[in-house]
């Protein structure tokens, strides 16, 4: 166990080395010159060659690369003299179209779309698994209709329809969920401002992917319930009950985790749609606002992330799936 | 003789978009304790849909059942087909017990083997964890699982398919039922492997007294083990015979058939003798006899009519009976030649 767990971790620090350097590799070889970015309309030849002296858009390459890496984990310092200014490790670099560290701004975004992915995950599952089931178990009769009813509409509707429409008729023509303008409050801080900031967004990130699941687990509610070992469950006088929540929920659950994580772990690289509809300062913007002011620190730290996130919850769904199903178990 | 169970004029249908499925059609026959009943047939011809029925395990709505088929639930007999969800779920395991044709896909892939046995044991007995985890070693022991205490802890993946078919069997006796049926239980194993699990079988039958009802294709497997013989035919039972008469004394053209059909390796000709055409379809069965399209031998009754009536189960013995529209006199005079031959 601790070997395959070493073995993965070097993995999946090798991949994300590799995916940082080809990120890094892509945003070099780009037609912008980084320090011409960071600075405004008026800006003379000076400035911008002081800026790249600062900020060590004149080293090669490689060098840049290595002081990228480093500053992860020494911290970064700009500059010199009393003009420096240095963001501690982990440092992603810095921006100068918002003057501030990177690792700053993500770390304001990091826990709004967290907590946004999070409530989504529950709610999605819990309506998907439940719907799932729903129709699984009334196959072929009203609930099973009415629930495919709701997967159509729920597919065939983009977010920013159904976030849009929420946001119009719950939030504004209603008003059952005001609209926050404080901003965003943790759940520690206040749990009902928390609720209601997030509860929208989750709804329209939720209902598509709630569809989704829906669809899954009836399907494999079904497939499991022909199996030759739920006949043995059957045939040893186990009940109907037994049958379907013990035996057959059970194999199910399996496939639906690994799903889950997965989705989950794109959410975390950013909502994009659902955060801009609610005016939501997660990753989501941040990677949309620095994509449209060339914001390349931003962009780089966001997509090495992303690459992060994803590749973590890979390990972590590998993990679960072995705790959920002995024939993949590491011994 | 205690009989065991009692299958009288079972008819089994399933609705289909095309019709009416007729797959068991007027099925009668006993198991007494302490003997195998084979019910033998090709794919299609009512053997499985005969012992799911007893069992209770058709999806719901989906069969049609009459007839009636009485278990005999230590003392009091059953009829299965009259009983509630509840009084079925009641007997299964505990008065009748079953294994099936794949061991490698009968067994829960994520519980233990242990625990999947004791759940047999609980179903029926609540709350007796520590007695059932007992006696799913013993069973396991029994049926020749060597460190039954260590292998309880594993999963099925970790078994081969023929220890998979001992822990089903070890499962099937949880419940100490007086009667298995074991649905071509050596189907999916090779064949040392099968003798192995018929062997084991037959210890258990002579050991409990049970009584087995063989569901099988395998005229081998037949021979070796059972004492009673049903051939099916497109749903119905074409031939019922002591196992020396199926195999010495055939009486159904059908029942011959299937034996020439056996490859051989003593046969010098390299062609197998298969039964000429293929089973009629279950939901137009033809008005006569249900095998005279493929039948060598229907020129022999010229005047009774394969082609127009249907025959009735009929034998001058009363342990052996057949349908057949020919004299059961030529028959006998004519397959005596064909047996000869075969066993020569």
């Amino acid at each position: 166990m601790l070997k395959f767990l070493s073995q993965r971790a070097i993995f999946a620090i090798l991949t994300i080395l590799i995916v940082s350097a080809v990120v890094f590799g892509i945003f070099s070889i780009l037609p912008f010159d980084p320090a011409a970015l960071t600075c405004g309309q008026r800006c003379t030849d000076q400035i911008i060659s002081a800026n790249r002296i600062r900020l060590g858009f004149d080293k090669p390459i490689y060098e840049q690369y290595w002081l990228f890496l480093s500053g992860i984990f020494l911290g970064r310092t700009y500059g010199t003299g009393s003009a420096a200014f240095t963001c501690p490790a982990p440092s992603f670099g810095y921006s100068f179209n918002e003057n501030a560290c990177v690792t700053n701004m993500i770390g304001e975004a990091l826990p709004i779309t967290i907590s946004l992915a999070i409530g989504a995950l529950i709610m999605w599952l819990l309506v998907g698994i439940g719907l799932g089931i729903i129709a699984a178990k009334f196959k072929n009769r009203w609930p099973d209709t009415s629930s495919s009813v709701f997967v159509l509409l729920a597919t065939s509707l983009p977010t920013f329809v159904t976030g849009l429409a929420l946001l119009i008729w719950v939030s504004i023509k209603w008003k059952w969920v005001p609209l926050s303008l404080s901003g965003y409050t943790s759940l520690f801080e206040n749990p009902f401002k928390f609720f209601q900031y997030f509860i929208l967004p989750w709804i329209t990130l939720a209902i598509a992917y709630a569809a989704i699941y829906t669809r899954f687990t009836r399907a494999a509610l079904l497939e499991t319930l022909g199996e030759d070992y739920i006949r043995t469950a059957r045939a040893k006088g186990v009940g109907e009950r037994v049958v379907f929540f013990k035996h057959t929920l059970r194999a199910v659950l399996a496939p639906i985790i690994t799903l889950a994580g997965l989705d989950f772990a794109g959410l975390i690289g950013g909502a994009i749609i659902t955060e801009t509809i609610f005016n939501l300062p997660g990753l989501g913007r941040l990677t949309l606002r620095s994509v449209y002011e060339f914001d390349l620190s931003v962009l780089l730290a966001t997509t090495i992330l992303a690459a992060t996130v994803v590749i973590l919850m890979n390990l972590i769904v590998d993990l679960f799936y072995a705790v959920l199903d002995p024939r993949v178990r590491i011994t | 003789m205690t009989e065991l169970l009692r299958i009288n004029d079972l008819k089994v249908s399933f609705k289909t978009d095309d019709g009416l499925v007729h797959a068991v059609d007027g099925v009668s026959l006993t198991v007494n304790a302490g003997e195998t009943v084979a019910v033998v047939g090709e794919s299609g011809s009512g053997k499985t849909v005969t012992s799911l029925s007893v069992m209770g395990l058709h999806k719901k709505g989906q069969a049609q059942l009459s007839g009636s088929i009485s278990v005999n639930d230590h003392g009091t007999f059953k009829d299965v087909i009259s009983l509630n969800d509840e009084e079925i779920r009641d007997i299964r395991g505990r008065a009748v017990a079953m294994i099936f044709q794949d061991p490698m896909s009968s067994l829960h892939p994520f519980y233990k083997i242990g625990n999947q046995l004791a759940e047999a044991y609980l179903v029926h007995n609540r709350g007796k964890k520590k007695e059932a985890m007992v006696r799913a070693l013993e069973m396991l022991e029994l049926v020749g699982i060597p460190e039954p205490k260590k292998r309880a802890e594993e999963f099925p993946h970790q078994f081969s398919g023929g220890m998979r078919q001992r822990v089903m069997i070890a499962m099937a006796l949880m419940n100490s039922p007086q009667m298995l049926i074991a649905d071509e239980p050596t189907t999916a194993l090779d064949v040392t492997v099968q003798a192995q699990i018929l062997t084991l079988l037959e210890k258990l039958k002579k050991e409990f007294n049970m009584g087995i009802l063989l569901i099988t294709h395998d005229l081998g497997v037949v021979a070796q083990v059972a004492d009673r013989v049903n051939v099916m035919y497109a749903g119905r039972i074409i031939e019922e015979a002591p196992v020396d008469d199926i195999f010495y004394a055939p009486l159904a053209p059908y029942t011959l058939g299937l034996l020439k059909s056996v490859p051989r390796v003593t046969a010098n000709n390299d062609r197998l003798k298969a039964i000429p055409g293929q089973p009629p379809s279950l939901i137009n069965l033809p008005v006569g006899c249900p095998f005279a399209p493929r039948c060598e031998y229907k020129e022999h009754s010229a005047e009774s009519g394969c082609n127009t009536t249907r025959p009735e189960l009929l034998g001058t013995s009363a342990t052996h009976r057949a349908r057949c529209h020919i004299p059961e006199s030529l028959r006998q005079e004519l397959f005596a030649k064909e047996v000869k031959e075969l066993l020569a």
